[in-house]
């Protein structure tokens, strides 16, 4: 095989291993070992980029890579080792020195038993279409934003397009098997106009490469870096603010990040109680917010199962503004008398059916969104987050878009935002929350959200 | 499996065993430094060179290949018991080559001679499918002589992998007694290793062998309120992340600090909440060392200011270089920054970058003008027009760097530093002269805008400074800032004896996303007149 045929042919036959490989390959690593329990978790992945910026092709690359991380437990004694190297004598190697390290671990009084076999639910999201890609369509894919920046001359595109292919199997002594392949194709468009005053992104995420519709983004893309020149400055202050999903994304994902049961009844969360407990049962945002996680969800197409191999079905976190349920480990739900979690995968807010349009039509006077950045945490115990708007801020008057504003810096937490809850709009799935993952938000309108300060940055 | 495999194999558990003590010397000159030696595969070399060669032949302009195998160790405790033990490892090669002006990258973890051929190849046809679509081809600014057999090490004393996991897990363990005896409800510990042993060929004909070791303990101790109303964390920023070994770990004695961090925690529970306004800050360089690397590392990285990060870590106000460069003035005459990967122990410390230059310090900010960006080979080029005007040399400042062997290398920073002033001042003499300020002690919550311009900083410890004196711990304190106001509003800089090095592990950049280690050292320093904020909230 030469290499130009093997490029053109997308994911490299045998690089992402079967069902069947996988199993063998954890088979073998579990009759290796000599310790009272072990959990293999392995993988494979393919992927491969173009990035480009200044109108041009920048860096371009393809990776493969494998990766294998084997717990040996002693009784109380547990230990993990990791390899990227899936050969005989490494995976040897790899459960032995787990062995090692495990034996001269201390006990530890919270370690669990491994799992009993699980059934899992099926979820199918690798597709062919993906893995078929070859140089040329991602080329072509490129091009959709290079080509009209190029014939335009105004404006400037800087741009990100991965796809590939990985698996990832989990076995244990006890005979759990699972397994779980994806595809993966993420797509992300910055448009400048090259006067340095406007700036637009865009940005699509899918397993399937043929849903991702490249020429929208694009069009997109360039239409906010067009619409946000010369900005105008307005005082920060406490404005009603209509949030596209992607912003969305970045402030209500922190919601499930907060969700440990055991911090909670520690009193070191945002869901600790006065006086002791947590705040299950509770009402917390608005009664229209509903989040959930569900790797079946079509729109989110996750991993079914937690990097201990619990399965993972639907679980709803917040139900109608109630807090429903917190993430309890096994160790923690043992001990407080309750059903484990298992950890997340995915999240989804439900939407509602408002349009953007409906929502601008009825602001008199507000702030639309297109997307947050740099989102860190300043107080741990209201999950207050600070950040700054992105790409496209524009002020809304009677109704209506007016102008291009300047940047503002927030400092808001996602849970006074969703009780300030005015209208949803249907959720998507989003290309480019900072912290990643299968995450489908709505677009909102809120009121009353927190702006500090202000930003020139474009 | 080659034999080059296999001897991996083999030698990683005896390289651990080896190692021992080393000598701390940086070779200065382009060779090796004698006594030193690379620890790790030598059949790297010339599976190294067949890659190249591969890429030349099947006509690559220029073509550099990494080969890495990176050993890495996180251990983490909570209270008296042990959360994770885990290592890790990683081997693999990557090969970069440039045909007519544009550039390819391929990787694979499977080293083996046929599979070197591969990917050279496939890093070819990349860069030829990237052709099609290239406007300004790559040029690489000149380099000094090859250096064919270059060996570097950092100047670690204990190699982590040989101590035993019995003595690390006692000595988080018996870190956590101290805090719970001084008082703390909740501490979670742990400890980073890192050993690196990357072989680089070039075209250009550069060989080099370096081991790169980086070492972090930490910890972090929360205090809760009796009624659950408040909690308050105090992490340990004293210490801080070096290019060192497990000599780092004993010499930061966790132990030794732990009831002072706790009964510090247990303050910030009844401390003062802040009143808003604008104080006099006077910011420690445990502090500082985040708000140089936010405001000054990152605005001052070539491709920022040529867009080429505009789609994810964004561009920088110091745009366009030819309006900025000798032309923009950071701060006061006293304000100046050096650039270097030399600083002994720094977390950007090599040898030679993933290109094969040997960087030299340099500096960014000279008399508080602003003078040179951060570059690669690449970049060096488009300052070519500046470098002439300035008579220097145009060449790379050796600022390339790849967080794996699976990464295509790129601008990454170097240490990044605020040089210490000429007057002997210490902590204690900025507090002294400050009338009605802030004291910061330690990073905390930190975040700033695309263009480096707008930033928010918070900090482990807020102290109330009155008439020269610390009167109070205050709490919910952050500092929004504007970046060139900023720094033209310091007006006083601590001595050489109070320059210390921070610095952090996760520094992000790039598509896909890479991470950098990069130290950043500073005295401490006043500025006047910075708007504070009260992020206090009740949920």
């Amino acid at each position: 095989m030469t290499p130009l045929k093997s490029l053109a042919q997308g994911v490299p036959a045998g690089a992402i291993l079967t069902r069947d490989q996988a199993q063998a390959i954890a088979e073998r690593v579990v009759k290796m070992s000599k310790a009272d329990a072990i959990n293999v978790t392995l993988g494979t992945n393919y992927n491969t980029n173009v990035r480009f910026a200044d109108n041009q092709m920048s860096t371009a690359g393809s990776v493969v890579d494998a990766g294998v991380a084997v717990q040996s437990s002693f009784g109380p004694k547990h230990a993990v080792v990791t390899t990227n190297d899936l050969s005989e004598a490494s995976l040897r190697r790899c459960v032995e020195q787990s062995e090692v390290l495990a034996r001269l671990a201390p006990d530890d009084p919270e370690a669990m038993p491994e799992l009993d076999p699980q059934q899992y639910a099926r979820v199918d999201a690798y597709f062919d279409s993906t893995a078929a890609v070859d140089a040329a369509t991602r080329a072509q894919a490129a091009l959709t934003a290079l080509a009209p920046a190029r014939k335009a001359g105004d404006i400037k595109t800087a741009g990100f397009l991965i796809a590939g292919a990985g698996c990832n199997a989990i076995a244990n002594q006890k005979g759990l098997f699972a397994y779980h392949r994806s595809t993966s194709v993420n797509y992300t468009l910055t448009v400048r106009t090259t006067d340095g005053t406007g700036s637009g992104w865009a940005g699509a995420d899918h397993p399937d490469w043929r849903q991702i519709d490249f020429e929208k983004v694009s069009a997109r893309a360039i239409d906010k870096a067009r619409r946000s020149m010369k900005p105008v400055a307005i005082e920060p202050g406490r404005y009603t603010v209509i949030f596209e999903p992607q912003a969305v994304g970045d402030l209500a994902q922190l919601v499930a990040f907060y969700a440990d049961a055991r911090q909670a009844d520690e009193g070191r969360s945002p869901f600790s109680k006065q006086g002791g407990g947590n705040k299950v049962g509770e009402k917390i945002v608005d009664s229209r917010v509903t989040m959930y996680s569900d790797p079946s969800d079509p729109q989110l197409l996750a991993q079914p199962f937690d990097g201990e191999g619990m399965p993972i079905a639907r679980q709803v976190w917040v139900e109608n503004g109630e807090l429903k349920q917190l993430q309890y480990s096994r160790f923690w739900a043992k001990k407080q008398g309750k059903a484990p979690t298992g950890g997340t995968t995915s999240l989804k807010m439900t939407g509602g059916s408002a349009t953007m349009e409906e929502m601008i039509r009825s602001t008199e006077r507000g702030i639309l969104v297109t997307r947050l950045w740099y989102l860190r945490e300043v107080d741990p115990r209201t999950i207050l987050y600070t950040g700054l708007t992105r790409d496209g801020t524009f002020l809304i008057e009677q109704g209506r878009i007016s102008r291009a504003i300047s940047n503002l810096r927030f400092n808001e937490s996602p849970l006074f935002m969703l009780n300030n809850l005015e209208m949803l709009g249907p959720s998507e799935r989003l290309a480019g929350t900072e912290a990643g993952g299968s995450v489908a938000m709505p677009a909102i309108k809120v009121r009353d959200f927190n702006f500090t300060s202000l930003s020139e940055a474009v | 499996m080659t034999a080059s495999r296999r001897e991996f194999l083999q030698r990683t558990a005896a390289a651990a065993a080896a190692v021992g003590l080393a000598s701390a010397a940086r070779p200065t000159a382009a060779e090796a430094a004698p006594g030193l030696t690379f620890q790790g595969d030598d059949s790297h070399k010339a599976l190294a060179l067949r890659a190249i060669d591969a890429a030349k032949t099947a006509g690559a302009d220029y073509a550099d290949a990494r080969i890495s195998s990176a050993r890495s160790q996180n251990l983490g405790t909570r209270e008296r018991r042990v959360t994770n033990i885990g290592d890790n490892e990683t081997f693999g090669f990557g090969v970069r080559v440039l045909v007519g002006g544009a550039w390819g990258f391929a990787a694979s973890s499977n080293l083996t001679a046929d599979e070197v051929v591969r990917v050279a190849r496939l890093a070819v046809a990349q860069a030829k499918a990237n052709r099609a679509a290239m406007v300004r081809p790559v040029e690489l600014a000149p380099i000094g002589p090859p250096v064919p057999n270059g060996v570097w090490r950092s100047p670690a004393r204990i190699d982590p992998f040989t101590v035993a996991i019995e003595d690390k897990v006692a000595y988080l363990l018996e870190a956590n007694a101290a805090a719970m005896a001084a008082g703390a409800r909740f501490v979670n510990s742990n400890m980073f290793f890192l050993k690196d042993e990357k072989t680089f060929a070039s075209t250009v004909g550069t060989v080099t062998q370096q081991t790169i070791f980086r070492a972090q303990p930490g910890m972090t101790i929360t205090m809760v309120s009796p009624d659950n109303r408040d909690f308050q964390t105090r992490q340990s920023t004293d210490i801080q992340p070096r290019g060192l070994g497990y000599e780092h770990v004993l010499d930061s004695n966790l132990k030794a600090h732990a009831a002072r961090w706790a009964e510090e925690a247990r303050q910030k529970l009844s401390a003062k909440p802040v009143e808003v306004g604008r104080y006099d800050l006077i910011l420690h360089p445990t502090h500082l060392w985040l708000t140089i690397h936010e405001a000054i590392a990152h605005p001052t990285e070539l491709d920022r200011a040529y867009g080429f990060e505009a789609n994810y870590a964004g561009t920088s106000f110091l745009a366009p270089p030819e309006e900025k460069l000798g032309k923009f003035r950071y701060g006061p005459d006293f304000m100046n920054v050096l650039a270097d990967r030399s600083a002994p122990g720094s977390l950007s410390a090599c040898g030679w970058d993933d290109e094969g230059v040997a960087p030299e310090d340099f500096y960014i900010v000279k008399d508080g003008m602003f003078v040179d960006y951060q570059t690669t080979r690449e970049q060096a080029m488009w300052l070519d027009w500046w470098y002439k005007q300035q008579k220097m040399p145009t060449r790379s400042h050796g600022c390339s760097y790849a967080q794996t062997w699976a990464d295509v290398q790129f601008q990454r920073m170097p240490n990044v530093n605020l040089m210490a002033g000429e007057q002997d001042l210490v902590w204690e003499d900025l507090i002294a002269a400050t009338e009605n300020g802030i004291a910061i002690i330690g990073d905390g919550s930190f975040s700033i805008d695309q263009q480096r311009y707008n930033a928010q900083f918070g900090g482990q410890l807020f102290y109330e400074v009155k008439n020269g004196k610390i009167t109070g711990m205050l709490k919910d304190v952050a500092y929004q800032i504007r970046t060139p106001e900023f720094w033209n509003a310091m007006d006083m800089v601590g001595g050489k004896r109070s320059y210390e090095l921070g610095g952090a592990f996760g520094d992000g950049k790039g598509q896909p996303a890479q991470s950098n280690a990069v130290s950043h050292g500073c005295p401490p320093t006043r500025h006047k007149q910075v708007n504070v904020i009260n992020t206090g909230r009740t949920a």
